[in-house]
């Protein structure tokens, strides 16, 4: 099957790739841009591992077709250095052991911070409702709520003191 | 697993975007629920055509009483307000529900249709607000009630060179009274039983019964549903013979919640 041009911005670098229409996007990022931070796990939507942030929201890269993201602004876990947010999230998911294996922490952490900026009044069984959509194997979840709780928190306090 | 190869096509328009369905493609557009297909291989077209970037694919507009929503508009745009008043309210709460954010921001209200999945919300939902389902084919526009929309399992009444291009819903009064319940055993999972019900002042109450591995059921006149759910869910559910005992339980359970949020005694 001939490939298909695309450009795409990937992390802020214009991006022309050239991609089987069956090419997912997590494996157009892994394998054709060598971006290895996005997982893919279930590949079929459902673990979450693969989340990156597609035209500034949260989305699966193991079930959206590269073609389909020509044009589009992509954002992978590499891409949130200088972002506040995940700095802060990153900080909380290590302090409150959010993470063993590391595996579903890319999506994790793009899905979480769609929550800290989305739902800013989130209390704990929001965060779990929200959540529900990344699958950690490892931690049994209390660390990963614990870690998002507390920087939606440390937000409010920081908004109140405005 | 990868999907078997495939063609990609991306209409400009509509007419192109028949022309390819006559020459065999699948429509596509958030992909999330034929992506899995794609992946798991058990969908294998020739040749997808790309619907998201048609015009009016997604969208919301109000005029005289009735809400069109494009087929292309996402269940987070629902989720996040796109449909006004008492409508929008009601909509927003289903759409919270469907699957994860992650999916609503690509999965689409007419995508989740026209696939037809029994366990999906909108197949349930859409019948029991009285959409209409917006059809283009090569002879224009058709206009289907959603009520009978669905088929079979991944069946619609769209004719093979037919694309759902809108749905079409009648604007609710504020005192619109509504249930909804669905059965996940975990947050965002396939629906095992959903059921809903719509009351409006001075009309009979809508109930559907749904996600159990068959074409929704919609009763137009619930009354008798809402006089006594137990009785009348248990006869209700005679007509899906091939349930288990614990799923008869939960879709039971399912009719009598609605019966109770929609606080029609």
């Amino acid at each position: 099957m001939s490939k298909i041009a695309i450009s795409l911005t990937v992390n802020g670098t214009p991006e022309q790739v050239l991609a089987e229409p069956r090419e997912q996007l997590a494996d157009l990022l892994r394998g054709g841009l060598l971006l290895t931070g996005t997982h893919v796990g279930c590949e079929h939507g459902v673990c979450g591992a693969c989340t990156v942030e597609i035209d500034g929201v949260p989305a699966r890269s193991c079930i959206t077709h590269a073609g389909s993201c020509d044009g589009a602004v992509i954002r992978t876990i590499e891409g949130f250095g200088e972002d506040a947010v995940m700095a802060a999230l990153r900080e909380a998911f290590a302090h409150e052991h959010a993470l063993q294996c590391g595996y579903c922490t890319p999506g994790m952490l793009v899905a979480a911070r769609d929550v800290v900026l989305r739902l800013p009044d989130a209390d704990e069984p929001r965060v779990r409702e929200e959540m529900a959509g990344n699958l950690c194997r490892c931690t049994g979840y209390r660390g990963i709520v614990r870690a998002v709780l507390s920087v939606l928190a440390s937000r409010r306090r920081a908004k109140a003191a405005e | 697993m990868k999907p078997a190869p495939f063609a990609y096509a991306r209409p400009k328009d509509w007419s192109e975007a028949l022309n390819l369905l006559a020459a065999g493609a699948r429509p596509g557009a958030g992909t999330q629920s034929l992506g899995p297909l794609l992946n798991l291989r058990l969908a294998q077209p020739d040749t997808i055509a790309d619907l998201r970037h048609l015009p009016d694919y997604a969208g919301v507009a109000t005029a005289d009483g009735v809400v069109r929503i494009g087929a292309g508009t996402t269940h987070a745009a629902i989720e996040d307000g796109a449909v006004p008043g008492r409508l929008g309210e009601i909509m927003a709460g289903v759409a919270r529900r469907i699957a994860y954010r992650p999916v609503r921001n690509r999965g689409t209200i007419g995508g989740s249709l026209a696939h037809a999945d029994p366990a999906a919300d909108w197949v349930a939902v859409l019948p029991a607000l009285g959409a209409t389902a917006i059809a283009l084919g090569p002879r224009g526009e058709r206009r289907l009630p959603t009520a009978g929309f669905v088929t079979g399992i991944f069946e619609t009444a769209l004719a093979a060179d037919e694309l759902l291009r809108a749905v079409e819903l009648p604007v609710l009064p504020a005192s619109a009274r509504w249930g909804h319940w669905k059965f996940c055993r975990k947050v965002g999972e396939f629906s095992k039983a959903t059921a809903c019900v719509l009351a409006l002042p001075g009309q009979a109450p809508r109930a559907v019964l749904a996600a159990l591995d068959a074409p929704p059921l919609v009763i137009e006149d619930a009354r008798a549903l809402m006089a006594d759910p137990a009785a009348e869910a248990a006869r209700l559910l005679d007509s899906f013979p091939g349930l288990t005992a614990w799923r008869r339980a939960i879709a039971g359970a399912a009719l009598r919640h609605v019966v109770e949020q929609a606080g029609v005694a």
